[in-house]
C-alpha cells in the first residue's frame, strides 16, 4: 500500500481551528459591511429628523429669504436642473466620443496608452482644481462670468474622465465576435459602431453616466471657487443667467447656522431634496439601462 | 446530358475512391492566390501560398493548430487586417482583381464573400433582426423586401420551419446548432458568392454537425465554399478539394479523394492518419 500522508488524527485536530477561522473571517467581512450601513443610517436619520418638517410646497417654491421661515429653494433647484442641462449633453457627447475614438479608432500604441493613463489620472484630480480651471477659463478668459454655462462646463470637465473610463470599459467588454460578424457582412466601421457595439455597450456607458451625474450634482468645491452666490437673485431661465445650486445652498446655510440656528434645519431639508433628486435620476438611468440590457 | 449529371451526382454520393472516371464540368475560378506571404509582426505565418478556389465546390483546409489555415481563410475576406500588425505580399485575385491591393474596398469584398465563424456569433437581437442586419446596412429599408429576404435566407439554411413562428425571439434563446445555422442564414441574406467557414462545427454536437454538413452540401450548388476544419472525417465527407497546411505552407492541395486515399507527400498521410497534429 502507498504511503499515506493524510494523518486522520492530525486532520481532525486542525479541522476545528480551520472552521473557526472561516467563521471569524466571515464575521469580519460582515462587520465591515455593517459599519458602512450604520454610518449611512445614522446620517440619514439625523438629516431626516432635522429637516423633514421643513419640506413643504412653500419651501420648494419660494425664493431665498433671510427670514428662515419664508426661505425657499426653488432658485437652487432650478440652478441644479440648468447645470444638468449643460453637464449631461457635454459629458455624454465628448465622453462617449473620446471613448469610442480611443477604443475603436486610435492605433493601439504608446500615445494611445499615454492618453488613456492620463485620463484615468484626471479622474483623481481634486475637484477644487477643476474649480480653478473653470474660474480661469470660463469665468475670466472666455468672460462668461459666474453663470450656469461656466458652472456646467466646469462640472462637465470634472466628471468627463469618469464617463470616458466607464465608456471605454463598456466598449471593451463588447465581444469582438459581434463586430467581426458585422464587418464580415461588409458593414463599415461606423455602421458596426452604431448598430452593434454602441447598443451592446450602452448599459455600461449609462452606469458610468449615472455615477458621473451623481457626482456633478453634489459637487460644491468647484462652484465655491467660481464664486457662485447664494443671494437673492432671480430664478435662472437660461445658461447665461447667474445661479445658485442645491449643494451651494447647503453650504451657505450650514456656515451661517452659527448666526441663525434654524438655517441648519433648512440645510438638512435641502439635503433631503438633493438626495431625492439623486435617487430619481438614478432610478431613471437604471430603468433605461435595464431596457437596453442584452445578454451575450 | 441528364444522365451525365445523374452519374456525376451518384459518383459524389457513393464517393467510390477507386472510381477514376469523373466527368468534369468546367468551373470558374473564384479565387486565385499567387505567391501569398503574410507576417504577424516578425512571425512569417503564410509562406508562398498558391492555390485556386473554384465556384460550386467545397474546398477544405486542414492542418494542425497554428499552421496558418485560419489566417489564410481570413485573408480571403481581409478580416485578417483587424490585427493591426499584419503585412502581406503576393496577390489574391478575386474575379480578376487583386483584393490585397489597398484600393480594393474591403466592404465590397466582404459583401460578396460571407463568413461563418468558429463560435456561433448571432447579434443580441431578434432572429428577424439578425437576418435583416446585412440587407439593412446595405440600404434596404422596404419592410416587405426585408421580410422576403428573411424568409428566403432562413429557408436557404433549412431553419425556416423551426423558426418561422418565433422570428421576434432573441437569437440567444436558440440552441448552439440553431445559432450556427442562423449565422449561415444571416450570411446568405447578403447574397454572397463565396462562403468562408472557420471550423463552423467545432463547438457543436454530432447531430448539429451533421445538419451543418448537409447544409454545406446544399449550399455548394450555388456558392463557392471554403471550410477550415480540424475534423478529418468532415473534410473527407463534404469537400471536393482539400489543402493540407503545415507551418504556414501548403504541403499538398488536390482532390479530396486523392488527399485522403493516396497522398503524395508523406506528411499529409501522417497527419491524416493521426500520427501527428
Amino acid at each position: 500500500m502507498a504511503t499515506r500522508y493524510m494523518d486522520a488524527v492530525l486532520v481532525e485536530k486542525r479541522m476545528s481551528s480551520r472552521v473557526r477561522k472561516n467563521t471569524g473571517f466571515k464575521g469580519l467581512f460582515f462587520a465591515s459591511t455593517l459599519f458602512g450601513l450604520i454610518v449611512l443610517a445614522v446620517l440619514l436619520v439625523r438629516i431626516f429628523t432635522q429637516g423633514i418638517e421643513y419640506i413643504n410646497i412653500d419651501f420648494l417654491m419660494n425664493h431665498l429669504s433671510t427670514d428662515a421661515s419664508r426661505a425657499g429653494i426653488m432658485g437652487a433647484i432650478l440652478g441644479t436642473a440648468w447645470l444638468m442641462v449643460v453637464v449631461i449633453p457635454v459629458t455624454m457627447i465628448i465622453g462617449v466620443g473620446t471613448a469610442i475614438y480611443l477604443e475603436l479608432y486610435a492605433k493601439k500604441g504608446k500615445l494611445q496608452s499615454f492618453i488613456a493613463t492620463n485620463i484615468s489620472n484626471l479622474a483623481g484630480v481634486p475637484s477644487i482644481v477643476y474649480g480653478l480651471l473653470g474660474l480661469t477659463l470660463f469665468v475670466r478668459t472666455l468672460e462668461f462670468g459666474n453663470v450656469i454655462l461656466a458652472g456646467g462646463l466646469t462640472l462637465a470637465l470634472l466628471v468627463l474622465p469618469i464617463v470616458i473610463v466607464a465608456a471605454q470599459e463598456a466598449l471593451r467588454a463588447v465581444p469582438g465576435q459581434l463586430s467581426e460578424a458585422s464587418y464580415g457582412m461588409g458593414a463599415t466601421k461606423w455602421q458596426t459602431v452604431r448598430r452593434i457595439i454602441l447598443p451592446a455597450a450602452l448599459p455600461g456607458i449609462l452606469t458610468g453616466a449615472i455615477l458621473a451625474l451623481s457626482r456633478a450634482i453634489g459637487e460644491t468645491a468647484p462652484l465655491t471657487v467660481l464664486g457662485i452666490p447664494a443671494l437673492l437673485i432671480p430664478f435662472p431661465s437660461g445658461v447665461f443667467d447667474t445661479f445658485t445650486a442645491l449643494p451651494m445652498q447647503v453650504y451657505y446655510w450650514t456656515i451661517d447656522s452659527s448666526l441663525v440656528a434654524e438655517y441648519a434645519n433648512l440645510a438638512a431639508a435641502t439635503i433631503i431634496v438633493l438626495l431625492i433628486l439623486l435617487f430619481l435620476l438614478n432610478s431613471i438611468a437604471i430603468l433605461i439601462r435595464n431596457k437596453f440590457q442584452q445578454r451575450y | 446530358m441528364s444522365t451525365v449529371m445523374e452519374k456525376q451526382i451518384n459518383l459524389k454520393l457513393v464517393r467510390n475512391p477507386n472510381e477514376r472516371y469523373e466527368p468534369e464540368v468546367p468551373k470558374e475560378v473564384v479565387y486565385d492566390t499567387k505567391g501569398l506571404n503574410l507576417w504577424y509582426g516578425e512571425t512569417h505565418a503564410l509562406k508562398n501560398i498558391n492555390m485556386d478556389i473554384k465556384e460550386k465546390e467545397v474546398t477544405a483546409i486542414i492542418g494542425p493548430s497554428g499552421c496558418g489555415k485560419s489566417t489564410y481563410l481570413k485573408t480571403l475576406n481581409r478580416m485578417v487586417e483587424l490585427v493591426p500588425i499584419v503585412k502581406t505580399s503576393g496577390q489574391i485575385t478575386y474575379k480578376g482583381k487583386n483584393i490585397l491591393d489597398k484600393s480594393f474596398r474591403v466592404e465590397d469584398l466582404r459583401t460578396q464573400v460571407g463568413m461563418v465563424f468558429q463560435k456561433a456569433n448571432p447579434f443580441p437581437k431578434s432572429i428577424y433582426e439578425n437576418i435583416a442586419y446585412g440587407p439593412k446596412i446595405h440600404g434596404i429599408k422596404n419592410k416587405k423586401v426585408l421580410d422576403e429576404i428573411v424568409e428566403n435566407s432562413l429557408r436557404g439554411a433549412f431553419i425556416w420551419d423551426e423558426l418561422k413562428d418565433r422570428l421576434g425571439d432573441n437569437a440567444y434563446g436558440l440552441s448552439g446548432g440553431q445559432q450556427q445555422r442562423l449565422c449561415i442564414a444571416r450570411c446568405l441574406a447578403v447574397e454572397p458568392n463565396v462562403i468562408l467557414m472557420d471550423e463552423p462545427t467545432s463547438a457543436l454536437d454530432p447531430k448539429s454537425t451533421l445538419r451543418i454538413e448537409e447544409l454545406v452540401q446544399e449550399l455548394k450548388k450555388d456558392y463557392a465554399i471554403v471550410i477550415v476544419t480540424h475534423n478529418m472525417q468532415q473534410a473527407a465527407r463534404i469537400s471536393d478539394k482539400t489543402a493540407f497546411f503545415l507551418n504556414g505552407e501548403i504541403i499538398e492541395y488536390d482532390k479530396t479523394d486523392h488527399i485522403f486515399n493516396n497522398p503524395t507527400d508523406q506528411r499529409t498521410g501522417d497527419y491524416i492518419s493521426g500520427r501527428f497534429g
